[in-house]
């Protein structure tokens, strides 16, 4: 049926198409067979057309492609997806996944006590691209008591000049262990210069602009970071003014000693105003991690050597001073699911930059697959005034969802 | 003075930012098989590099920085694909500031679009199965006709995106996809005697080899993708192995050899360190010589099993 209109619409068009002075010329067989050809053409195209559309359900006029899009490169079509029921909007869902992180803790703590189970993590990712400009990441952290954005930024991945731009909420560049969720921490706990000087469990954290900018220089990696923050980062810093943002600067240099080991050292910088005084306060760290894997046996041996030092100048009771802590680790995989890890703490504390914690830890973790992990930690910690605990932490983290990328 | 400052700001960032004429196109691809290829169809009209290392697990590869930099120059991202690199691969793509290859660019190239793919699981895909790939078994590159698909494939990018060059690409892709056809010649003959040999593969990583060359692969040392060995599992293994009297066992070179070597004592098979990628043994230089040989590894070994 369709195909009879058809025909006769491209009659009533041929007709009409065909010029006045071309009709004439019509009585030419060698015309008229010319023109025999362009319908014949013509109808062969809607034939295909046509059967294109009976072969799929009937669609709406397709939209304009928008004029700055990229041409689709003229690739076949994969056949993911072809047989499988899902409906167009569920493929451009986000990429999501769930991580629980359940921690047991045993033992005495007279200063920081512990409880002795808690769901103490549970982080929901959500990432996609944007549009081809950008792409977005979003993770929700939900405690005990309620949910909070842990981040949520867009991130412009085609800019020009080398440079990354985000903007949202984002963990700042501030070292290393401030830029890493908790469930990708060598450690059940985060180190005590952590929760002394940069703000403990959320770090230096808030919502603001981070520009980053490679700096190649030979074969050697380098890169700078600069961040603008609205100034309100708990425990670290607060912001009682629209003026009183934070800054933080990092710049990172990573670089193959061989292909089985490497190095990687950073300087940071941040500064804003001290969330228990009306007084700046500024932090200093340096940072450098030893990675050592050799490449054909990547999946059973590694070793992973860190440290941080970081110094915190701010307000204190009798004018300002500053104060310093420092961790140094070291993990090593001795079997394809098997890593032993071992931590030294000391760090003072920044409301009172006299008072000086130190402390050690000694685990053991198990990957039972890619998706979880198991891990024990002995924790002494010797607070100042010589408080004692001693802890045992037990770790258990899965994960289900989007494959996320191996932490680095 | 502030305008003559500004000035040589600007001059500086264009010194510092890498600027491509018409020059050799450069390819990153993140395995060596690819690499391979690509240099067979680009010739001295590209330069490539892979990322990985023939011995190393593809699936494992550290996400390191000094892969940003070289992901940054690249004209072309050759990937293959089917979530085999998306433990590793993905940050890296965020981070090149590179907005040619990123994932839907014209510039990012999924190698096994049109390859043939197989294990593509039915049904319902759960992690209780292990480390599964929705989307098919990566290891799509080990047979020669892929192989061939892929050249095609990376011909038709070479030629987008250096339309002057095409026609040097497409001589060069005829003549790589001769020298397979030849090749393959040779090495279904040596297999011929031995179609329908038993073998044990160590992870999931040979069916399109076994596909194209008559294996049958009857167990894995792995119990399931990504998960090592279990001594219940070995002890299964050796028992269906003695049943199907199978005698080969074939280990890529990335995996401990101390579960395949027992298996091999209460069997009596032979373990083979077989490389699946280019460059898994110094021997092993480009895909043809990757299928040289593996064949020749394993024809010999089924042959002194045969004659036991």
């Amino acid at each position: 049926m369709r195909i009879v209109l058809i025909l006769a619409g491209l009659a009533v068009l041929g007709a009409f198409s065909a010029p006045p002075a071309a009709a004439q010329d019509a009585q030419t067989p060698a015309v008229l067979q010319q023109q025999v050809d362009e319908l014949k053409e013509r109808v062969a195209k809607l034939e295909a057309a046509l059967a294109a559309l009976q072969a799929g359900p009937p669609a709406p006029a397709p939209a304009p492609a928008p004029a700055a899009a990229p041409v689709l490169p003229s690739e076949p079509v994969s056949p993911i997806g072809a047989g499988t029921a899902a409906s167009s909007a569920k493929v451009f869902n986000p990429d999501m996944a769930v991580i629980g992180n359940f921690l047991g803790v045993a033992g005495k703590n007279p200063v920081a006590p512990s409880k002795a189970f808690e769901m103490r993590e549970t982080e929901a990712s959500f990432q996609a691209a944007v549009d081809p400009y950008a792409r977005a990441d979003f993770f929700l952290s939900f405690g005990e008591s309620g949910v909070d954005l842990e981040e949520g930024f867009i991130t412009f991945t085609t800019l020009p000049g080398g440079l990354l731009v985000k903007a949202g909420k984002m963990r700042a560049a501030f070292g290393k262990v401030n830029t890493l969720h908790t469930h990708v921490l060598p450690w059940a706990d985060r180190p005590l210069v952590t929760t002394n000087l940069v703000g403990g469990e959320e770090g230096i954290s808030d919502a603001g602009v981070s520009v980053a900018r490679l700096i190649p220089i030979g074969g050697l990696f380098m890169e700078a970071t600069g961040q603008v923050f609205r100034g309100d980062s708990e425990n670290v810093f607060a912001s009682r003014r629209p003026r009183d943002l934070s800054y933080v600067g990092h710049f990172r240099a990573y670089h193959d000693i061989t292909e089985n080991a490497n190095i990687d050292a950073g300087v940071s910088y941040a500064r804003g105003q001290s969330f228990f005084a009306d007084d700046p306060s500024t932090l200093v760290g340096i940072d450098a991690t030893y990675r050592w894997k050799p490449l054909q046996r990547s999946i059973y041996r590694s070793f992973v050597g860190r440290s941080e030092v970081i110094w915190n100048r701010g307000p204190q009771p009798l004018g300002t001073a500053t104060g310093s802590g420092f961790y140094v680790s070291g993990d090593y995989q001795f079997a394809r699911r098997w890593y032993a890890g071992a931590r030294y703490d000391a760090s003072d504390r920044a409301e009172n930059l006299s008072l000086r914690d130190r402390g050690g830890s000694a685990s053991l973790t198990f990957w039972p697959s890619e998706f979880s992990q198991v891990r024990g930690q002995y924790r002494r910690t010797v607070y100042a005034g010589d408080q004692v605990a001693n802890e045992l932490l037990f770790q258990l983290q899965f994960s289900i969802g989007a494959h996320g990328a191996h932490p680095f | 003075m502030r305008k003559r400052l500004a000035v040589l700001a600007a001059a500086c960032w264009l010194a510092v930012s890498p600027a491509h004429a018409q020059g050799k196109l450069n390819v990153i691809t993140t395995t060596s098989d690819l690499a391979s290829i690509a240099q067979e169809v680009g010739g001295d009209r590209i330069t490539v590099e892979s990322l990985a290392r023939g011995y190393q697990d593809p699936h494992f590869v550290d996400a390191k920085p000094s892969f940003i930099l070289k992901l940054q120059k690249a004209d072309l991202l050759v990937v293959v694909g089917r979530d085999l690199e998306i433990g590793w691969l993905p940050p890296l793509i965020q981070q090149s500031r590179n907005a040619k290859i990123q994932v839907g660019a014209d510039g990012y190239i999924d190698a096994s679009a049109g390859a043939r793919i197989l294990e593509i699981p039915q049904g319902q895909v759960t992690r209780a199965m292990g480390d599964v790939h929705p989307q098919g078994n990566p290891h799509y590159w080990l047979d020669p006709e892929n192989g061939k698909t892929i050249a095609h494939q990376l011909a038709q990018a070479f030629s987008r995106l250096r339309p002057a060059d095409r026609a040097g690409f497409e001589q060069r892709l005829a003549a790589f996809e001769n020298k397979v056809t030849e090749a393959e010649k040779r090495w279904m003959a040596g297999m011929a005697p031995f179609k329908g040999a038993k073998v044990v593969t160590y992870h999931r990583s040979f069916p399109n080899f076994a596909d194209r060359f008559g294996l049958d692969i009857v167990g894995y040392v792995e119990p399931r993708p990504g998960i090592p060995p279990t001594p219940q599992h070995t002890l299964d293994l050796i028992t269906e192995m003695k049943r199907q009297n199978v005698k080969v066992v074939m280990v890529e070179p990335y995996f401990d050899l101390k579960t395949p070597n027992s298996v091999g004592q209460a069997t009596g098979a032979a373990v083979l360190v077989m490389p699946p990628s280019v460059g898994g043994v110094k021997e092993i230089t480009d895909y043809i010589s990757l299928f040289d040989y593996d064949i020749k590894l394993l024809t010999d070994a089924l042959r002194k099993a045969g004659a036991k």
